[in-house]
C-alpha cells in the first residue's frame, strides 16, 4: 500500500472503489470453533482451550503480502466479570455486579486527541439514553509480533463500561439499549467526517458477552491481547475464528467474531437480502423497542462483510425478542418444501416463515451465541464442514476440523459432525445439548402455524378458473413478435427445444458476437446484463442431482411487520412457479379476496413522444403505483404491456420491474406489493432470470405462448399440443432459472428474487443508480434514449409506413451467422483466410485474417478492439524478444478428450510441445502412452494436466507427468454449471482414460466437491503442488466483477498462475443462456486483476494468464498491456486444424472430425501439426511487429501499462460512443517496490511436511529397491496431504502399476489433517488409529487407507464420525475399510475403490462412476445422486433406506447371486479383520440374518450397459471388442436414460 | 435442423433430367422434379452449420463463394426437411424475387461453398430451391401482392432482365409507380431471350413470374429502346428516378480472318432468333438454323454450351466446342480449396446430350481460332485452329502460346462466337452523360448504385459487368432499396 490517498474516509483499510477494483466484492473465509462447558462452569481452562482450537485452524486463515499480517483473528466470551472487577478497580472504575453493565472494546484512533473527542461524542449518547458511563480503559495490547501492515491501521483499544439505568425492565431491555447506543454511535461517529471517525468501531457492547478481535494471525492473538491470557478471565463458552481473506488490505472490523455470531460461508443472495430488510424497515413496529426501533435504523451497516450484515440481522431478530435459535432457523431454513419426510407442523412453520422474509442463502457454518446457548447451523445443502467432540466431564468442542483439540479418547463421549439443514445447540442454562429435534418442535409448535396457513394463505390451483383467457391472435401476432424482438432463431432454436422437451437450448464453440453496446443492431435490455456465478469463494450447486434443495414457490401479496407478526402475515397467494401460463394469470389477474387487492397498470409509451417519452413513462409508472399501493392497497401489482399497436411501444419490462421495484425501496413500500408481469418481451431463461433477480415475483409471457401456438400452427412444431407445449415451456423456463441462481449458489427462487447477481456492461451509471441500484456497470454505456431508440427501431419495424417483408420473422443471426444478422468474428471470410494462411504457410494471407479481425471500424465487437496503442519510440524488430521465446507463452484452451477427438487432441499436443508451449488435457485425463515421447522427437503428452470437478483420470500418474496443474473453477462457456457426456459420447477410448465405463453418461458436477471457498482451494493448491513439486498450479477462473478479488485470495492460496478466461470462449456443449449471458469480456476480467493483484502487492508472486477469443497478435499484445504474461487460444487453433464453426460440438456430427469421437467422422479430420504451428508462429510474429512499433523488447516489460493503451478516437457508434474505458486503463497508485508482473515463487511449505521432513527418507529404500517398509507415526489435524509426496515418487517411477500391495505400511495414530492419504498409489497402505478430516483418499490411485478409533475408546465405532466430508472424490482404485461414520458425499465420483464404511452423511455415492461401497449402516438424504457406474451395498436394517435414495439414475435390488453374496461377504470380512470393526463382526456372525437387508444400488445405464459386454462375449467377442460391441448396441437403444 | 446425422445417413442424390436422347427432340425444359420423400432426405443433409458458407455470397478470389442473394438456405433445407414447404417458400422469398429462375439456370456457388462439400458431394441446395419455387406456383401460393398504398413517386426501370426485374418488384412492393422499358418484343432480357427455352421456359415460368408483376402494378412497355425510341432525356424529366438494368451486351468478338464471313454469328444472335421461334411455335423455323450442319461453338462456358443443346434440337450435323483454357481438373486443386468456387471440370446437358447423340463430349481445350475460311459465296465451310500453351510472360501474367505442328482444320457451316461480353452498349450511356469505368461499366459504386447523375442508378451486369442472374437480382434488389431511401428519404428495404 503506498499511501492513504486511496483510502476513502469512513472505510479504514480497505481502499476505496478505484479503477475496476471494488470492495463491496471482498470475500473472505475460514475456520471457527467454539468450547462450551455444558454445565456452564466458568474457567480459564475454555479460554485457553478455544485459543488453541484456533491455533490448530491456522491453516485456514491466511497471511498476505507479509507473513507476520494476518487476515483476521478473534474470541468472543462470556464477560468474564472477575476480570474486569479487578481490572476496573486498577482504573478505578466503579463496576457494578455482573449483569448491572455492558461493555465493549472501542476501535479508536490512535491520536489521543482525536480519540478524547470521539469518547466525548459517544459518553454523550450513552447518556443522552439514559445510562451511565462508568469509565474507560485502556484495554493492553502488544503489537511487536505484528506486521508493517496490520501496524499501520492498528487502532487504539479502549474499553467502555456502561452502568444500567434502572429504568430498564430487565436483562433484554439492556441489551436493547445497548444495542441502541451503539447503532447512534455508529450513524452520529462513524458515519460523520469527526477526525478519526473512520477509527470508529465496537466489536461488541454487551452485558453478556465480549469480543476481542484483530487483524492478527491465530497465533498472534492471545499474545496481542494480554487480558486473555490472565487466569482469571473466566467464561464457559468461547467461539473462536480465523479468517482468510481475498485480499491483502487492513481491516481490523472484518475480523469475527461478531456480536452474535462467527461465520465461515459466504451469503450468496446478499443484495437482495440488504434491499429486502432495509424496504421492512419502514414497516418496523416493535413492543420491545418502542421509539427506539427508529435509532437503530438502518440495520444494516453498508460497511460490513456478508457474515457482519448476516449479524445485523440476527441481532435484530433476537433483541426483538425471538431466541436466537428461532432466528436462525428463520435465516437459514433447511429444505423443507421437497423433504420427504419432515412432520408437518415444521413444514407449516417453515411456510409461515417464508412469508416473513427471505433466507439469506449460500455456503455457511454459522456458530452463534447469545453468551448462554452456543449453536451452530450449515446451509441447506450442508457446504461447510463442522466436527464436535462432547466429552465425558461435559465439554463440547465444534469446529470446522476435527482433532483441533487434544483429548484423551477415554474421555471422549461422542464424535459427530454437524448435519445440513440440523441445528446443534449447547445451552448452558439447562447444561446440555438441545437435540435438533427438541429445539424445532419447541418452536414449530409454539403457534398454530398450520391452522394460519390454512387460513390466510392461498394456493393458486384453489383460485377460481378465470371466466376469459385472453386467446393467441395470430393475424397481429408478428407485429408484436418484431416490437419484442422475435427471431425465426429465437423460434428454432430457443423456443423450439423449451416447448417440445421442457429443456433449455444447447449450443457450442462459444460467443464471438459483439456486446449489445456494440452491436449495430438494436438489442433488448436484457442483453446488456451478464450474469454471476460463484466461483472459489463458494460452490455452485447442483440443481438437476441436487434438486432436493432447491425450491421455487413463489408468494404473493404484502408482507407485514417482521418484528410482530400475526397469523395473517401469511396472507399470500402460493405459486409453485414464477412462470405463469395464461390460464393461471387470468386466474391472478381476476382474483377478488380480502386482503389480497390485485391492480394492473399498463408497461407502454406513446411513440410520438419520442425517446424522451421512455423516462417520463417509467416516472409515472412509480407514482401511480405509490398511490395504488397507499390510496387502494393494492398488494399484487401488474404490470403490463399488452396493447402494443402503431401507437404505443412497450417500455422494456425489465426496466419497468426494476425501477419501479427500486423506486418503492426507496419510498419504503417494497414489501407492500408484489409485482407481477405480464410481457410479450421476455422468452429465455436469461429474461426470466433478470426479471426475478430484479424484483419481480412471477411473469406471464403471453407471445411466447402466442409463438409457441403459432409454430405449432404452421407445423414447426409437430406432434405436440398446446397445453403441453405451455406447460414444457414453463417448466424449461423455471428450472433454468433455477439453474442460473444455483450457478450462484442460490438453491431458492425466493432468495434468488431481488439479488441482482448481475453486472451491466454498457450502461450508465445515472441509469443504473435510479433503475438498477447497486448493480456494478464498469464502462459506462447507453442512457435512456438511446435505451428508447433501441425500442422504437424495433417498433418502426413491427409497423412500418410501407410494410416491405410482411409475412417473416427476421432470421437472427445470434447464435448462427447470417448476413442481415449480427456481426460475429468467426465469419465466413476469417475462417477462409486463417485456414488458407496455415495451410499454405503464408503470414501475408495471416495478415489478410488479422486485418479483418482487429479492424473493427465497421463492426465493433470486443472492447479490446476500441482500443488503439499510443504511439511510442520504434525500435528495430531485431531488438525485439524471438518469435520462439514468445510462443513458450502460449498455450491452448482446455478441451478434454472426449470433447474432441483424438487426433485434433494429440495434434494440438505434438503442436505445443513443438514451440516449448503447452497444451490442456482438458478434464477427461489423458492415456499414459502419451507420456513417452514419440520416435521422431514429437511428444503428445499434454504439458498442463487439468484437474476438473469431475477428476476424470485425475490418477497420481497423470499428475506427476505434468508441467503444470490446472484446476478449472469455471469455464467461459458455462461458469457455474457441470458438464455431462452423454452416454453415447463415452466411446471405450473415452472411458478408458476416464476411469468409466463406455456407453455410460458422466457428469461433471457444478462444484468440485473439495472447494467450498477459498481456505478449500489453498488446500486442493498444496495437495496438487503435494502430487508433482515440479508442476506449477494454475486456478482457471472466468472474468466476472470481483474476479480480481478473487484472484488475489487464490494468489494467498499460493497458486503459480491464474489464468482468466473471458465470457466468450469454450467449446463443447453448453446452454444457450451461458454462452450469451453468463460471465464477462477477459478484458474487464484481466484488467480487474491486474489491478487488484497490484493493489494488493501481490501481482509479483503469481502469473497471469489470460484468454478467450485470442485471435490476434494485436489481441496478444492488449492483453499483456493489460496486464497478462500468458496467453490461450483455442477457437484460434481447432480452425487452424479445420474447425469450421459447425457448432456441433454436443451432437458428436463434427463433420470436419474435430470434435466428434465417430470413427467414421474422425476419417475426415485434416489437421496437422504444422497447422498450429502455423497459427502460433503467426501471432507470434504479429506481436513482435507491434512491440517493435510500441519499443517494447520483452513482453515482461509490456505488461500492465496500460498507459500505452487509449480509446479510439472518433467512435461514433451510436451507443458505444457513451463507453468509458477511464477504469479499464487505470493504474493503482502503487510505489516502485511492488511488482508488476511474476518474478518471485510462492513459498507452497511443503518443507515442514511430514512427507518431507519424515516419510519420504523412510520410504525411500521401497521405492529404490522394492523393499517394505513399515513404520508408525503420530499424527495431527494440521498434518495435511499425508503420503501423496511419497506416492508421486511412486508413480513417477513407476508409472500406474505402482508398487506390490503392502509394500510401505505406515501406521499413524491421532487426527488427521485434511486430504489423507490423497492419490496415493499402489503399494502404499496407511492405518490410521484415530479420526480424519476431510478429503480422506482424495484421488486414491490404488493405495489402501485403513482407519478406526483409538483404543480405549468407549463409544460404539459405528454410531460416530470418524472421517470427514467427501472421502474418497474422484478416487480410481484402492481400498478403503473405515470403522465409523463418513461425513458428506462420501465416495463422490468414485471411479474404482472398493470401500467398506459404517455410516454416510448425505450425498453418498453422488456421481460415482465405478468400485464397489459398503455401508454398514445409516446413509444420509440424497444417496447415488447421479450415480452413473461401480455398485453400493448398503445394509438397510430399519428397512427405509429407499426414501433417502435419488432414484433418478439407479436401481434398488435385493443380493442374490451367491457369487455375489460371497464377494460381498468377503469385504466385510477384509473389513473385520483390518479395522477389528464390531459392527463387521456382528454382522458375519449373523450373516444369513444380514445378508437380506443389504440392498444393491445399481445405477440402471451401468447395469444395461454390463448385460450388453456380456452379451457380446457371449457372442465370442473378447476385450476391446466386446466393449466397442456392447457399446454400439447401447447407443442405438433410444429408451437410455438421459438426463439434463 | 431437424436431422442432426442426416448428412451421414443420405447420399447426394439430385432428380434425373429427361433422357438426353428423348429431350433433344423438342424444346421442353429438360428438368424434372423429385418425389418429395427424397427431396426431403435432401434436406435433411443439410448441417445448419454455424456459419453457412453456402449463405455468404462474398467474393473470394474474385469468384462467388455463397449465393450472392444470401438466400437462407439452412432454414429452408430444414423446413423441406419437415414438410413446411409454404413456409419453406416464405423464407425463399425473403431474399430471391425469383427463386424459379436461379433455381434453373444459377451455376449454384452455394453447393461450391456447402460446408458438406469439405467431406462429401454438397447439399442439392439448387435442386431444393427450384422445388420449393415450383411446388409454391403449383399449390397457387405464389399470389400477387399489390401495395396498399402509393407513395406517388414513379420510377423507370430500363432494362427487364433479372437485374431490372428485380428492382422493379422491389420498388413495386414499397409503393412506387414502376414503369419497366424493354427493347425487346418481350420483357425478361437475358431470361428470355439469352438462355434457351429447355433450360428455362419462357411461358412457364418467365412470363408467370412478368404476369405477376403485371398484376402488382409494373408496368411494362416493351419494343422501348430509350435513347432509340423513348428520349432518354424525357425519361429524367417525367419519371423521378431512372434505373438501368441495361445488361452487359456487347459480346466479345474474334477479330480473325474470316470474320465476316456468313455463317460465323455472335451466339446471343442465335439464341435470341431461336428463341422467338420457339414461341413463335416452331423451334426448326428459326433464322439461324443448325439443320444439317457442322457446327463449331467457340467458348466454353454456359453461353456455349446453349449453343451446343440448341444445336443439337435443330439436327445439326456435328457439334464442337473450343476452348482456349486448358480442361479443368475434376478434383480441387490446394491453390482452390473449399469455400472457394470449385474450378473442375462440369459435365451440362449440352455437353450430355452432345455425348449421347455423337459418342464424345464435344469440348477440345487448349485450342483457339486461327482463322475462318469461307466458300466462294462467302459462307464459311472451316474453322482453323491451333493449340496453346499458357505459360507466364516477364509481367508475370499467364499468356496463351501457339503451338507449332498443332494446326487443325475443322470443316463448319455455321460458328457461335460464345466468347463472353464486354460490358454495356455504350450509347444511352453517352445520351444520358453518365461516366463510365475503366472497363467501360456504367460508374456506380456497390451498395450505393447512384450514377453520376443524380436520379440515375444502374445496377446489374450494366454496373458490374458480365455476371451471374444472382449477381443480377442481388443488385436489383439493392438498387431498389437505394432508389427508395433517394425518393423517400429512409428505405426499409433490405
Amino acid at each position: 500500500m503506498s499511501s492513504n490517498s486511496t483510502t476513502r474516509p469512513g472505510q479504514l483499510g480497505l481502499p476505496a472503489k478505484q479503477g475496476l477494483y471494488d470492495p463491496f466484492f471482498e470475500h473472505d473465509a475460514c475456520g471457527v470453533g467454539f468450547v462450551v462447558d455444558m454445565k456452564g462452569r466458568k474457567s480459564h481452562r475454555i479460554v485457553e482451550q478455544a485459543i488453541q482450537v484456533l491455533v490448530n485452524l491456522d491453516h485456514r486463515g491466511a497471511a498476505g503480502s507479509e507473513p507476520n499480517t494476518g487476515d483476521g483473528a478473534g474470541i468472543l466470551l462470556q464477560i468474564p466479570h472477575t476480570f474486569f472487577a479487578a481490572a476496573c478497580k486498577k482504573a478505578r472504575i466503579p463496576l457494578p455486579a455482573a449483569g448491572e453493565y455492558g461493555t465493549g472494546i472501542v476501535f479508536l484512533p490512535k491520536n489521543v486527541t482525536k480519540r478524547r473527542r470521539l469518547e466525548e461524542k459517544f459518553e454523550q449518547i450513552i447518556q443522552s439514553e439514559g445510562q451511565t458511563v462508568l469509565g474507560w480503559r485502556t484495554v493492553p495490547t502488544n503489537n511487536k509480533s505484528l506486521g508493517e501492515t496490520a501496524k499501520a491501521s492498528e487502532p487504539a483499544m479502549r474499553q467502555i463500561f456502561i452502568g444500567r439505568s434502572p429504568e430498564l425492565a430487565d436483562n433484554a431491555a439492556f441489551e436493547r439499549k445497548l444495542y441502541v447506543i451503539r447503532k447512534r454511535a455508529y450513524n452520529e461517529i462513524r458515519n460523520t467526517t469527526m477526525d478519526g471517525a473512520e477509527y470508529w468501531y465496537l466489536p461488541s457492547l454487551s452485558s453478556q458477552t465480549i469480543v476481542y478481535k484483530g487483524m492478527l494471525l491465530t497465533l498472534q492473538l492471545a499474545d496481542y491481547f494480554p487480558d486473555l491470557s490472565d487466569p482469571t478471565m473466566e467464561t464457559a463458552l468461547a467461539l473462536v475464528h480465523s479468517r482468510f481473506s481475498t485480499n491483502t488490505f487492513p481491516s481490523w472490523n472484518r475480523a469475527h467474531p461478531y456480536r452474535y455470531l462467527a461465520h465461515n460461508g459466504e451469503i450468496n443472495t446478499l443484495r437482495g437480502n440488504i434491499n429486502w430488510m432495509h424496504a421492512r424497515e419502514a414497516l418496523f413496529i416493535s413492543e420491545a423497542f418502542g421509539d427506539d426501533i427508529k435509532k437503530v435504523l438502518p440495520v444494516i451497516d453498508p460497511h460490513g462483510s456478508d457474515s457482519a450484515m448476516f449479524d445485523n440481522t440476527l441481532e435484530l431478530l433476537v433483541l426483538a425478542g425471538r431466541p436466537i435459535a428461532h432466528a436462525a432457523m428463520m435465516m437459514i431454513p433447511e429444505p423443507w418444501s421437497g423433504h420427504e419426510t419432515m412432520d408437518d407442523a415444521r413444514k407449516a412453520f417453515y411456510q409461515y416463515h417464508s412469508c416473513l422474509m427471505e433466507p439469506w442463502d449460500g455456503p455457511a457454518c454459522i456458530c452463534f451465541t447469545d453468551g448462554k446457548q452456543m449453536g451452530a447451523v450449515l446451509d441447506r445443502n450442508g457446504l461447510r464442514p463442522a466436527r464436535y467432540y462432547v466429552t465425558k466431564d461435559g465439554l463440547v468442542i465444534l469446529a470446522s476440523e476435527a482433532g483441533v483439540l487434544d483429548i484423551d479418547p477415554i474421555n471422549v463421549e461422542k464424535k459427530g459432525r454437524l448435519q445440513p439443514g440440523r441445528m446443534f445447540l449447547v445451552d448452558t442454562e439447562l447444561g446440555r445439548i438441545v437435540e435438533d429435534e427438541e429445539i424445532k418442535a419447541k418452536f414449530v409448535n409454539e403457534r398454530p402455524y398450520r391452522e394460519w396457513l390454512d387460513q390466510h394463505l392461498v394456493k393458486l390451483e384453489d383460485l377460481p378458473a378465470a371466466p376469459e383467457v385472453p386467446q393467441p391472435d395470430h393475424e397481429t401476432l408478428l407485429q408484436r413478435q418484431i416490437a419484442f424482438g422475435y427471431t425465426h432463431e429465437d423460434e428454432r432454436l430457443l423456443i423450439t427445444p423449451m416447448a417440445r422437451d421442457g429443456v433449455e437450448a444447447t449450443g457450442a464453440m462459444g460467443n464471438d458476437a459483439p456486446l449489445a453496446v456494440l452491436s449495430n443492431k438494436p438489442r433488448l435490455l436484457y442483453d446488456y446484463f451478464k450474469q454471476l456465478f460463484a466461483q472459489v469463494t463458494n460452490p455452485p450447486i447442483d440443481c438437476i442431482r441436487e434438486e432436493i434443495i432447491t425450491s421455487a414457490e413463489t408468494r404473493l401479496g404484502s408482507e407485514g411487520n417482521l418484528l410482530q407478526p400475526t397469523p395473517s402475515s401469511c396472507r399470500r397467494v402460493e405459486l409453485k412457479w414464477p412462470v405463469l401460463t395464461n390460464e393461471e394469470f387470468a386466474k391472478i389477474r381476476r382474483m377478488e379476496l380480502p386482503g389480497l387487492k390485485v391492480g394492473s397498470l399498463p408497461i407502454l409509451f406513446r411513440v410520438t413522444r419520442g425517446e424522451q417519452g421512455l423516462r417520463k413513462s417509467v416516472e409515472e409508472l412509480c407514482l401511480m403505483a405509490r398511490r395504488m399501493i397507499e390510496e387502494e392497497e393494492i398488494s399484487v401489482l401488474i404490470l403490463s404491456d399488452r396493447g402494443v399497436n402503431k401507437d404505443f411501444a412497450p417500455i422494456p419490462a425489465l426496466l419497468a420491474v426494476s425501477g419501479l421495484h427500486h423506486y418503492l425501496i426507496r419510498e419504503g413500500l417494497r414489501t407492500r406489493v408484489s409485482i407481477v408481469l405480464e410481457t410479450g418481451e421476455a422468452r429465455e431463461v436469461h429474461h426470466f432470470a433478470l426479471l426475478i433477480g430484479y424484483g419481480c415475483s412471477a411473469i406471464n409471457p403471453y407471445v411466447a405462448f402466442e409463438t409457441i401456438d403459432d409454430m405449432i400452427r404452421e407445423g414447426l412444431l409437430p406432434n405436440i399440443d398446446h397445453k403441453t407445449a405451455c406447460k414444457n415451456f414453463v417448466k424449461a423456463a423455471a428450472k433454468g432459472v433455477i439453474k442460473v441462481a444455483s450457478k450462484m449458489g442460490i438453491s431458492a427462487i425466493q432468495s434468488y428474487r431481488g439479488a441482482q447477481v448481475f453486472e451491466a456492461v454498457g450502461i450508465r451509471q445515472d441509469i443504473i443508480d435510479q433503475f438498477f441500484t447497486w448493480t456494478p456497470s464498469r464502462v459506462g454505456g447507453i442512457g435512456l434514449r438511446t435505451l428508447a431508440n433501441e425500442v422504437l427501431l424495433r417498433h418502426r419495424a413491427a409497423f412500418p409506413e410501407r410494410p416491405v417483408n410482411g409475412h417473416v420473422l427476421p432470421e437472427g443471426g445470434q447464435y448462427k451467422w447470417r448476413d442481415d444478422g449480427e456481426f460475429h468474428l468467426f465469419n465466413p471470410e476469417t475462417i477462409h483466410f486463417l485456414q488458407k494462411a496455415v495451410r499454405l504457410g503464408s503470414y501475408s494471407v495471416f495478415k489478410d485474417y488479422a486485418r479483418l479481425v482487429n479492424d473493427q471500424s465497421k463492426n465493433l465487437c470486443t472492447l479490446r478492439g476500441l482500443l488503439d496503442f499510443k504511439p511510442g519510440d520504434a525500435i528495430p524488430i531485431e531488438e525485439v524478444e524471438s518469435v520462439e521465446s514468445i510462443m513458450k507463452r502460449f498455450k491452448t484452451g482446455a478441451m478434454s478428450y472426449g470433447s474432441i477427438s483424438k487426433e485434433a487432441h494429440e495434434t494440438m499436443a505434438v503442436a505445443m510441445n513443438r514451440i516449448g508451449g503447452k497444451s490442456n488435457t482438458g478434464e477427461g485425463g489423458e492415456d499414459p502412452i502419451r507420456y513417452l515421447p514419440l520416435d521422431n522427437g514429437d511428444s503428445k503428452n499434454s504439458a498442463i494436466k487439468q484437474v476438473a470437478s469431475g477428476r476424470f483420470g485425475v490418477t497420481g500418474e497423470y499428475l506427476a507427468n505434468a508441467r503444470e496443474l490446472q484446476i478449472k473453477m469455471a469455464q467461459g462457456a458455462k461458469p457455474g454449471e457441470g458438464g455431462q457426456l452423454p452416454g453415447t459420447k463415452v466411446y471405450p477410448w473415452v472411458a478408458k482414460t476416464r476411469h468409466t465405463t463406455a456407453g455410460v453418461g458422466l457428469i461433471s458436477p457444478p462444484p468440485h466437491h473439495d472447494i467450498y471457498s477459498i481456505e478449500d482451494l489453498a488446500e486442493l493448491i498444496h495437495d496438487l503442488k503435494n502430487a508433482n513439486r515440479r508442476a506449477r498450479i494454475s486456478v482457471k477462473l472466468v472474468a466476472e466483477v470481483g474476479v480480481g478479488t478473487i484472484a488475489a485470495g487464490v494468489a494467498k492460496a499460493h497458486a503459480d498462475v491464474v489464468l482468466i478466461s473471458g465470457h466468450d470462449g469454450g467449446t463443447g456443449a453448453s446452454p444457450q443462456t451461458s454462452i450469451k449471458h453468463a460471465g464477462l469480456p477477459w478484458e474487464l476480467g484481466l484488467a480487474e486483476t491486474h489491478q487488484t493483484l497490484v493493489l494488493n502487492n501481490l501481482r509479483s508472486r503469481i502469473a497471469v494468464e489470460t484468454d478467450g477469443q485470442l485471435k490476434t497478435g494485436r489481441d496478444v499484445v492488449i492483453a499483456a498491456l493489460l496486464g497478462a504474461e500468458e496467453f490461450g487460444f483455442a477457437t484460434g487453433p481447432l480452425v487452424a486444424m479445420g474447425c469450421i464453426m459447425m457448432r456441433v460440438c454436443h451432437l458428436n456430427t463434427c463433420p470436419v472430425g474435430v470434435a466428434t469421437q465417430d470413427p467414421k467422422l474422425r476419417e475426415k479430420f485434416q489437421g496437422k501439426p504444422e497447422h498450429v504451428v502455423n497459427f502460433m508462429k503467426f501471432i507470434a510474429t504479429e506481436v513482435r511487429e507491434i512491440m517493435a512499433q510500441l519499443g517494447f523488447r520483452t513482453i515482461e516489460e509490456m505488461i500492465g501499462h496500460t498507459e500505452r493503451l487509449e480509446p479510439k478516437q472518433a467512435i461514433e457508434h451510436w451507443k458505444a460512443k457513451g463507453l468509458d474505458f477511464s477504469s479499464i486503463l487505470y493504474q493503482p497508485d502503487a510505489g516502485p517496490e511492488v511488482g508488476r508482473f511474476c518474478q518471485t515463487q510462492q513459498d507452497h511449505g511443503l518443507d515442514k511436511s511430514i512427507d518431507l521432513t519424515q516419510l519420504l527418507a523412510l520410504c525411500q529404500p521401497a521405492i529404490d529397491k522394492g523393499e517394505k517398509v513399515v513404520a508408525e507415526l503420530p499424527i495431527k489435524n494440521v498434518h495435511r496431504v499425508v503420503g501423496t509426496i511419497t506416492g508421486s515418487e511412486i508413480s513417477k517411477k513407476y508409472g500406474a502399476k505402482g508398487l506390490p500391495e503392502d509394500t510401505i505400511r505406515i501406521k499413524f495414530n491421532g487426527s488427521a489433517g485434511q486430504s489423507f492419504g490423497a492419490f496415493m498409489p499402489k503399494g502404499m497402505t496407511f492405518t490410521l488409529e484415530g479420526d480424519a478430516n476431510d478429503y480422506v483418499g482424495k484421488g486414491l490411485s490404488g493405495g489402501k487407507i485403513i482407519v478406526y478409533p483409538p483404543a480405549g475408546s468407549t463409544f460404539p465405532a459405528e454410531e460416530n464420525i470418524i472421517v470427514g466430508n467427501v472421502a474418497l472424490y474422484g478416487a480410481t482404485s484402492g481400498e478403503v475399510y473405515i470403522r465409523g461414520m463418513a461425513g458428506e458425499r462420501f465416495c463422490v465420483r468414485n471411479s474404482g475403490v472398493d470401500a467398506v464404511v459404517e455410516g454416510v452423511g448425505d450425498h453418498g455415492c453422488e456421481y460415482m462412476t465405478g468400485g464397489r461401497v459398503v455401508v454398514l449402516g445409516q446413509t444420509g438424504r440424497n444417496f447415488a445422486a447421479g450415480m452413473s457406474g461401480g455398485v453400493a451395498y448398503v445394509l438397510d436394517e430399519a428397512g427405509d433406506f429407499d426414501t433417502r435414495v435419488n432414484k433418478q439414475m439407479v436401481g434398488l435390488d435385493k443380493v442374490t447371486a451367491p457369487a455375489e453374496l460371497a464377494e460381498l461377504r468377503a469385504q466385510v470380512e477384509r473389513h473385520a479383520q483390518l479395522t477389528g470393526s464390531a459392527r463387521a463382526k456382528q454382522v458375519l456372525a449373523a450373516w444369513d440374518t444380514f445378508a437380506p437387508k443389504f440392498v444393491k444400488v445399481l445405477p440402471k445405464d451401468y447395469q444395461r450397459m454390463l448385460a450388453c459386454i456380456e452379451r457380446a462375449k457371449a457372442q465370442g467377442l473378447t476385450g476391446d471388442e466386446a466393449i466397442m460391441a456392447a457399446f454400439e448396441e447401447n447407443a442405438r437403444d433410444l429408451s437410455r436414460v438421459g438426463g439434463n | 435442423m431437424g436431422k442432426p446425422t442426416g448428412f451421414i445417413e443420405y447420399l447426394r442424390e439430385i432428380p434425373v433430367d429427361r433422357p438426353p436422347l428423348e429431350r433433344v427432340r423438342d424444346w421442353k425444359e429438360f428438368h424434372l422434379h423429385m418425389e418429395e420423400k427424397k427431396l426431403r432426405n435432401q434436406g435433411a443433409r443439410c448441417m445448419d452449420c454455424g456459419i453457412p458458407f453456402c449463405h455468404t455470397g462474398k467474393l473470394i478470389s474474385g469468384m462467388a463463394s455463397g449465393c450472392p442473394v444470401h438466400n437462407l438456405i439452412p432454414e429452408w433445407n430444414d423446413l423441406v426437411f419437415r414438410g413446411q414447404w409454404q413456409e419453406a417458400l416464405r423464407r425463399l422469398h425473403r431474399t430471391n424475387n425469383f427463386p424459379e429462375f436461379t433455381g434453373r439456370v444459377c451455376p449454384a456457388p452455394c453447393e461450391g461453398s456447402c460446408t458438406l462439400g469439405i467431406i462429401s458431394p454438397p447439399v442439392t441446395i439448387k435442386n431444393i430451391e427450384c422445388a420449393i419455387i415450383d411446388k409454391g406456383w403449383d399449390e397457387g401460393w405464389v399470389l400477387p401482392e399489390a401495395p396498399k398504398t402509393r407513395t406517388g413517386k414513379k420510377v423507370a426501370v430500363v432494362g427487364s432482365g433479372p437485374s431490372g426485374l428485380a428492382a422493379a418488384a422491389q420498388l413495386n412492393k414499397v409503393g412506387h409507380t414502376v414503369t419497366v422499358f424493354e427493347r425487346a418484343d418481350r420483357p425478361g432480357g437475358l431470361l428470355m431471350y439469352g438462355i434457351p427455352n429447355m433450360k428455362l421456359d419462357k411461358q412457364e415460368v418467365v412470363l408467370r413470374r412478368v404476369q405477376l408483376l403485371e398484376q402488382e402494378g409494373v408496368k411494362f412497355i416493351c419494343n422501348a429502346t430509350v435513347g432509340d425510341n423513348v428520349e432518354a432525356e424525357a425519361l429524367l424529366k417525367e419519371f423521378d428516378a431512372v434505373v438501368l438494368c441495361t445488361g452487359a451486351t456487347q459480346p466479345r468478338d474474334l477479330p480473325v480472318e474470316g470474320r465476316a464471313l456468313k455463317g460465323v454469328h455472335f451466339a446471343m444472335e442465335y439464341l435470341t432468333a431461336n428463341t422467338k421461334a420457339v414461341l413463335g411455335g416452331d423451334g426448326s423455323k428459326s433464322a439461324i438454323s443448325a439443320a444439317g450442319k457442322d457446327v463449331i461453338i467457340i467458348g466454353g462456358g454456359d453461353t456455349g454450351t446453349d449453343c451446343v443443346g440448341s444445336s443439337i434440337r435443330q439436327g445439326c450435323k456435328t457439334v464442337r466446342q473450343i476452348e482456349i483454357l486448358p480442361k479443368p481438373p475434376l478434383e480441387r486443386q490446394p491453390d482452390n480449396p473449399w469455400p472457394e468456387w470449385p474450378k473442375t471440370l462440369k459435365v451440362d446437358y449440352g455437353q450430355e446430350e452432345a455425348a449421347a447423340k455423337f459418342g464424345a463430349d464435344p469440348r477440345t481445350y487448349l485450342t483457339t481460332v486461327k482463322k475462318f475460311v469461307g466458300d466462294e459465296a462467302g459462307n464459311v465451310k472451316e474453322v482453323h485452329t491451333v493449340e496453346v500453351k499458357w505459360t507466364k510472360n516477364d509481367k508475370g501474367q499467364f499468356i496463351p502460346q501457339e503451338q507449332a505442328g498443332t494446326e487443325k482444320v475443322l470443316p463448319a457451316q455455321l460458328v457461335f462466337l460464345a466468347m463472353g461480353f464486354l460490358g454495356p452498349e455504350q450509347a444511352l450511356l453517352k445520351d444520358l452523360k453518365l461516366e463510365t469505368d475503366p472497363r467501360s461499366n456504367i460508374k456506380a459504386e456497390y451498395g450505393k448504385f447512384g450514377t453520376s447523375v443524380k436520379g440515375v442508378f444502374a445496377a446489374g451486369d450494366c454496373r458490374r459487368g458480365q455476371s451471374l442472374v444472382v449477381w443480377a437480382i442481388n443488385e436489383g434488389r439493392a438498387v431498389a432499396r437505394e432508389c427508395d431511401r433517394y425518393l423517400m428519404g429512409s428505405s426499409d428495404l433490405p
